[in-house]
């Protein structure tokens, strides 16, 4: 029987994983190891986000037609009734721009909600059978939502063709308000994932919640239209500081409404600190229960 | 120095009995968990001074308690036990998928589970796709992946099917990939529950020599599975755990041997007293059978170079006129059938009775190793008409005491059987033999 020395475990260290070579667990004291692991394992993250575009965009033509399709269609439903029936305000611009702008981030943010808010049920059988920071999963979710949200830019994209309306310089701050609406939207779903691996019928709550969350924020009209004594409060929704944001830096001429914006931001992540914690005293849970 | 060190290791499980069918720790539904927290503040608001409500519908249960043991690098380890004696949950802590509840373990090399196989495939994805997926799953690199991906593709004998969806494979494809990517991983430690009960038996033995292989290149093996022969074919040490606590540890044989023994039933010496309950047909029954040595005494254990006696005793119920042929059959460990012994004079047997069958395997014959005892009494005229057949009643285990080798050699020898024949060596006469 041969028995490998030293060279054999200096040989295959570079190519397996760059997990750790020397592991202690002990009870209650699994976390320190935990932000390592993240970075071991961001080969799998990209990975299971690859998995799930392809997967998604795969099955059928219905995929890629779907993300086009959903967001045109509430697009032309909002501008229907909230500006021919309703006659809100447009500032200005014409309104199925007004509400596209703001479909882009929200769209974003459903997605990644939904999707990732059911993930871990989804992917169970891997989290029982096999070791990863399981915060991977709910995070793949808002990747697969980026790239629908990169489809529904080229629409908005034709839709200003179309309507011959130049955005304003401001377009360059976009991915701040995107990486806002991303760390709104992960704050969520790591409460949601969490809680739906405990409790399973969280989930027929949720597809509710996204609903009620549609209509409290200003995407079917302009924020402009909310009294300026109830903008602070408004603005707990920190999808209301990312939709604001998406408008002024595409369309340009409403001012952002800057007190209500921090606190957005604020909220926003203190959602994010609060769900990853929750999800992190959730997780050793997780194999267990599932 | 070793490679895994386990102290103290606890698993607690709460069992509510509330909820569903099983009483088993499954998710809870927000409705139930709502209405009864509502209930709990009810109850403390009518009974403000009595104990603690909450626990009284809740049982903890220790999947695993006070385990503690090492293993040497290069080990290969068999973990066994009965359902429930917390073989899944060990490999579970050890392998991170689940945190443990007290004490400590200390993991010196990278560890790769192979828990399920095929975990994370996706269906609507490609044998190729899916072979990237579930190498980084189980920890491979994608470097790492693409290095081995050929090697990967020939091990599963799928090369024609690669870029097919893999919903589409037999479910004999489906596994041979998966097993492939697992089988390809270069951990320091592998820790493997039976995953091998799927698959054709020949991909299984392909499974089993590169297991080995894995092993005899100085990485450490677990190996959960309730197949004794493929646990003793493929490790060197064994493990038992009983009821969350581990019972017994040592060279497999021992603990295999153990394994049986505390099952009952199987053992050196059977004896069926009810005779409802002997094995056999209407014409013959079994009533005992034993395996000893000269000496007599009981142990399992017999030393390489003493004989072993196999005694069986059945009852001819009615004289059929066939001529009963009682017989042993021999198997080892990992199931390969060694050799069966009938008697060698048959002719009183047709008559009605009680009758004794009695072996005896001479000193220096067996190897050493864990064997199966079967019995098998037949009777051949016209038709083989088979009155009994109990495979594997009998387990006893032979030992070398290293006392009688020929050679310096001390390791273990391999074979079957390894009987001593008779040999010369001496100086050849140089002119006639070159």
């Amino acid at each position: 029987m041969v028995f490998a020395g030293e060279g054999y475990i200096a040989d295959t260290a570079g190519s397996w994983l760059s997990m750790p070579a020397r592991l202690v667990i002990e009870a209650g004291k699994v976390n320190r190891q935990y932000f390592k692991d993240l970075v071991a394992y961001r080969e799998l993250f990209l990975l299971l986000a690859w998995r799930d575009i392809l997967v998604r965009y795969k099955q059928t033509i219905i995929g890629i037609a779907w993300s086009v399709l959903r967001p045109l269609l509430t697009m032309v439903v909002f501008t229907i009734v909230f500006g021919r029936l309703a006659k809100m305000p447009s500032d200005g611009v014409p309104y199925p721009i007004l509400v596209f702008v703001a479909l882009l981030p929200w769209q974003f943010f459903s997605n990644t909600v939904s999707e990732g808010g059911n993930s871990l049920i989804s992917n169970a059988s891997m989290i029982s059978k096999v070791y990863f920071p399981r915060i991977i999963i709910p995070t793949t979710a808002m990747i697969v939502s980026l790239i629908d949200f990169l489809i529904s830019t080229l629409i908005l994209s034709a839709l200003m063709v179309w309507f011959q309306y130049v955005p304003t310089w401001k377009v360059v701050f976009l991915p701040l308000f995107l990486g806002l609406a991303a760390i709104a939207a992960l704050g969520i779903t790591y409460l949601v994932s969490a809680l739906n691996v405990k409790y399973r019928d969280f989930r027929h709550v949720l597809p509710f919640i996204i609903q009620f969350g549609l209509y409290i924020s200003p995407v079917g009209f302009s924020s402009s239209v909310v009294p300026d004594r109830w903008r602070m409060v408004y603005s707990l929704n920190p999808m209301v500081g990312v939709i604001d944001g998406f408008r002024w830096a595409i369309i340009g001429n409403t001012n952002l409404y800057w007190p209500g914006f921090f606190l957005s931001v604020g909220i926003a992540s203190l959602l994010f600190v609060i769900g990853f914690l929750f999800f992190r005293r959730m997780e050793c849970e997780f194999a267990d229960v599932i | 120095m070793s490679i895994i060190k386990v102290e103290n290791l606890g698993k607690k499980y709460t069992i509510g009995h509330d909820l569903n069918a099983g009483g088993a720790y499954r998710y809870q539904s927000l409705r139930e968990s709502l209405a009864h927290s509502v209930r709990g503040i009810y109850q403390r608001l009518r009974h403000p001074l009595s104990p603690n409500i909450e626990n009284t519908d809740l049982e903890e249960f220790w999947a695993l308690k006070d385990l503690n043991f090492e293993i040497q690098p290069g080990d290969r380890v068999g973990i066994i036990g009965r359902n429930g004696a917390g073989k899944s949950t060990l490999l579970k802590t050890l392998c991170r998928i689940t945190e443990p509840t007290t004490g400590r373990i200390e993991i010196a090399g990278r560890v790769a589970s192979l828990l399920e196989v095929g975990t994370g495939f996706h269906p609507e994805l490609t044998g190729r796709e899916n072979i990237f997926l579930n190498g980084a799953i189980l920890g491979m690199s994608r470097a790492d992946i693409k290095r081995r991906f050929d090697e990967i593709v020939a091990f599963a004998e799928i090369e024609k099917f690669l870029d097919t969806p893999v919903k589409r494979y037999s479910s004999g494809m489906y596994v041979r990939l998966a097993f492939a990517v697992a089988a390809h991983l270069e951990p320091e430690i592998l820790i493997v529950d039976e995953v091998l009960a799927v698959g054709d038996a020949q991909f299984q033995k392909k499974c089993l020599g590169k297991m080995e292989e894995v092993g005899k290149e100085g990485r450490t093996v677990l190996f959960v599975s309730h197949n004794m022969a493929m646990i003793t074919g493929l490790c060197s040490r064994g493990m038992l755990l009983k009821a969350g606590g581990l019972t017994c540890c040592g060279p497999v044989s021992n603990v295999v041997l153990d394994y049986y023994r505390d099952r009952g039933g199987r053992g050196t010496k059977v004896h069926y007293r009810i005779s409802d309950e002997r094995p056999g047909d209407e014409t013959v029954h079994l009533v005992s059978a034993e395996v000893t040595n000269q000496t007599g005494d009981d142990s399992c254990e017999f030393m390489i170079d003493s004989s072993v006696i196999f005694k069986l005793v059945y009852h001819v119920r009615r004289s059929s006129g066939r001529q009963i042929v009682p017989g042993f059959d021999v198997k080892t460990a990992d199931g390969t059938y060694a050799f069966g012994i009938p008697p060698e004079k048959t002719s009183l047997n047709s008559d009605q009775g009680v009758f004794e069958f009695t072996a005896s395997i001479p000193p220096n014959f067996l190897n050493e190793g864990t064997y199966f005892v079967g019995i098998a009494i037949y009777s051949f005229e016209g038709v083989r008409m088979t009155h009994v057949h109990e495979p594997d009643v009998l387990v006893f285990n032979v030992k070398d005491n290293l006392t009688d080798r020929p050679n310096p050699y001390t390791g273990p020898i391999a074979g079957v059987v390894r009987p001593r024949f008779e040999t010369s060596l001496e100086i050849a006469n140089l002119k006639a033999s070159l």
